[in-house]
């Protein structure tokens, strides 16, 4: 019993961390503008068929011989260069989709991220077909036993290499003069402008940044499950924005926190209950929690000042 | 005014003041009397007329498909579009114009439980008559009214109340799925409920019963948001409703007795375009009244500030629980009609899809008003059949319409517009 425990430990960690990097991009975003993003779940597919790509031509590159490069290097590339692509899709949404619908109702900037996610997904799906695509397998995979516990060399690196990313983050946002703008938009937006930082600026590069992490949690996915299709950020995108919400709107900490513990109450109520049920009892712990604490963990409490 | 200002009022404004000062006083009726010209004239020689100019048969959404699916073919359509709708339309509402006004004007003096009903039954055939040239409009028509009814109970949440309920396919689902259990066991042999309890001649008497039960249990349903939505709003009751909508479809999935995810089918055909319109026209009725009635406005009030509508003495957990109950009755209402023109329904068929469908609908069409919720889902839905066509490309043409819409109007095409029909069918000077 402690075995499996600890086995569906390892699993909820893993999945955990991919809910937990898309959610801290809604919860960024929202931060400074108010909004959540709801094309966020389908820049997280694109991030991933960006990394696709990239990896696929890293590894043709090595194979035709004119660079020599080891496959952890190529992974290491195509992170980056993924990274650097796909904020610039963030960037792109944000200027069609949020920056005219600033002053409008918040609701109007939703049905434009909606929208903008809908088109990813065709725009994917005319360019590449419906055929899915298969991840290029970087890391030869090799399973640990530890105490009873099997783990596989990829759970440890997507584990690790997303717990380091949300430090830097962490780091960033607290150390960082680029951090301290984005901190001080968060408090108040129409004052901060006035002090000589752009509004427009900050909101791009939050916008980037998320992006960027979303497409960490792309490549990361591709890594683990290599098969990929243009409608996969969809349940992703909405339960990381379950997990944005459940965390405190607006809270990065809270949203890192309530993605694992969404990818925990998920792992484990698929392993003490019939897998058909998770669902339905993950989406009642939720509905229950909120219940009782309405604004998430770290959120402000309710107040009657609202921008609708 | 003399003659040269004449012509400078109209040249300023175009072709607004022209079609303004042609068809200025043509009142509504006759334009119905144009239509239903139009449309006994598509029954009676459209396939001849489309025959002899050329085409495989009579356009079925006004000529789009085959317009899409054969370029070559664009002239004859347009000239079937003219010939069928646009100047039939056009000559006979404009003729009739004078007679019409008349009447009308004798109509709005009786009672409006008889004008309205008259024009109804009007409207009624001209939809009848139009959607008897084929099985594709008949059901393109069905499903059209149904969205109608969709989109105006999600938008007394979202756009009177100003919350932003994500719950509509849960409740659609509900009521669908109590509608079609209701008929399956008494009015079928059906392999899940067993053998037909009543005779299938009560059917179609008894098919409201169904219905109404399927939309109270919605109703009961959205009590499990509603109750959240006292102490939250904005954000976390989107969340809370979310969840509510993935519950029920996971539940639906869960339940063995009414299909599990394989679903429900062969529901009896007992939604009739006669029993949709039905429907669809009480549907508007009562949401137009409430949202005009001394409660709905308290709706208005607790969207605009809620504290100070409490210290308006408006009871707001009454309000929000009233606004949140019989939203949910209509949408299952819309969903039990929908699961009896389908005649299938399945736990898939009400999931993020269909959510991002309605919400596309309410803010296309426009916020708080019943206008705006009427021609966003009738244009989303005719176009979505109309760019069949195009395949995938659809997805990228809609979307890229509702961007354009958001950015230009945020609140919509028709926002903030009351319904008034009394208005409407007033005669014209």
């Amino acid at each position: 019993m402690g075995g499996v425990l600890l086995q569906n430990l390892v699993n909820a960690l893993q999945w955990g961390s991919f809910y937990a990097l898309i959610a801290l991009g809604y919860s960024m975003v929202y931060s400074i503008l108010m909004l959540f993003n709801f094309a966020h779940g389908d820049i997280f597919m694109v991030g991933a068929y960006i990394g696709f790509g990239v990896a696929t031509g890293l590894i043709a590159l090595a194979k035709m011989g004119t660079i020599m490069m080891p496959n952890w290097l190529i992974l290491v590339l195509t992170l980056i260069i993924t990274m650097f692509l796909t904020s610039f899709v963030g960037m792109l949404v944000e200027r069609i989709g949020y920056r005219p619908l600033r002053d409008a109702p918040r609701a109007s900037a939703a049905i434009t991220g909606l929208m903008i996610g809908i088109i990813l997904e065709t725009g994917n799906l005319a360019l590449l077909g419906a055929q899915r695509v298969s991840f290029p397998p970087l890391i030869v995979s090799h399973t640990y036993e530890l105490g009873g516990v099997f783990v596989t060399n990829k759970k440890i690196m997507i584990v690790f290499v997303s717990i380091a990313f949300m430090l830097a983050l962490h780091v960033f946002v607290t150390r960082s003069k680029w951090g301290m703008a984005m901190r001080a938009m968060a408090v108040d937006y129409v004052v901060v402008p006035l002090m000589g930082v752009s509004i427009n600026n900050i909101a791009r590069m939050t916008f980037a940044i998320g992006s960027a992490l979303a497409a960490v949690a792309g490549i990361l996915f591709g890594v683990a499950y290599p098969v990929l299709d243009p409608y996969m950020g969809i349940m992703f995108g909405w339960k990381a924005f379950v997990a944005a919400i459940l965390g405190g709107r607006g809270s990065i900490m809270g949203a890192t926190l309530a993605g694992f513990l969404l990818g925990f109450i998920e792992i484990f109520v698929a392993m003490i209950f019939p897998s058909t049920l998770r669902d339905l009892i993950a989406y009642s712990i939720v509905l229950l929690i909120l219940v009782f604490r309405p604004h998430g963990f770290f959120g402000e409490p309710y107040s009657a000042r609202l921008r609708l | 005014m003399n003659a040269t200002d004449y012509s400078t009022v109209q040249l300023k404004k175009g072709f607004k003041g022209y079609f303004k000062a042609v068809f200025g006083s043509v009142p509504l009726l006759a334009w119905i009397l144009g239509m239903l010209v139009s449309v006994i004239l598509e029954s009676h020689v459209g396939y001849d007329l489309a025959e002899s100019i050329g085409l495989p048969k009579a356009p079925v959404l006004f000529g789009f498909l085959i317009m899409l699916k054969k370029p070559a073919l664009i002239p004859s359509t347009l000239l079937y579009v003219l010939l069928i709708y646009a100047l039939p339309i056009g000559i006979v509402a404009r003729l009739s114009a004078a007679p019409a006004n008349r009447l009308a004007a004798v109509l709005t003096r009786l009672p409006m439980g008889l004008a309205v009903p008259l024009y109804l039954a009007l409207l009624y055939a001209v939809l009848a008559i139009w959607a008897d040239i084929s099985a594709y409009r008949l059901l393109t028509l069905k499903l059209t009214l149904i969205a109608v009814m969709v989109t105006l109970s999600l938008n007394m949440i979202n756009g009177y109340m100003g919350e932003f309920s994500c719950s509509h396919p849960g409740f659609m689902a509900l009521g669908a799925y109590a509608a079609s259990a209701f008929t399956l066991t008494l009015f079928t042999n059906d392999h899940l409920f067993g053998k037909a309890l009543l005779s299938s001649h009560l059917g179609p008497w008894l098919f409201p019963v169904g219905l109404i039960g399927g939309g109270l249990v919605a109703a009961v349903g959205a009590l499990v948001v509603a109750i959240p939505s006292f102490k939250t709003r904005g954000d976390y009751l989107a969340i809370i409703s979310l969840a509510f909508m993935f519950i029920v479809k996971s539940l639906i999935e869960n339940l063995e007795v009414v299909g599990g995810p394989r679903g429900m089918s062969s529901q009896p055909n007992y939604a009739g375009l006669l029993t949709v319109f039905v429907w669809t026209a009480l549907c508007v009725w009562t949401i137009n009244n409430f949202v005009r009635s001394i409660p709905g406005k308290a709706l208005n009030a607790v969207r605009d500030d809620e504290m100070a509508a409490e210290s308006m003495t408006v009871n707001t957990r009454r309000t929000k629980m009233t606004a949140f109950m019989f939203s949910a009755f209509w949408a299952g209402i819309a969903g039990g009609l929908f699961a009896h023109v389908i005649r299938f329904v399945n736990p898939a068929t009400f999931g993020i899809q269909k959510l991002a469908e309605v919400l596309a609908m309410v803010y296309f069409g426009g916020l708080n008003s019943v206008y705006g919720s009427i021609v966003g889902a009738v244009s989303l839905n005719m176009l979505s059949e109309m760019l069949r066509p195009l395949e995938i490309f659809k997805w990228i043409i809609i979307p890229l319409l509702l961007i354009l819409v958001m950015i230009y109007r945020p609140t919509g095409l028709v926002a903030f517009k009351e319904f008034d029909v009394k208005r409407l069918i007033q005669p014209k000077k």
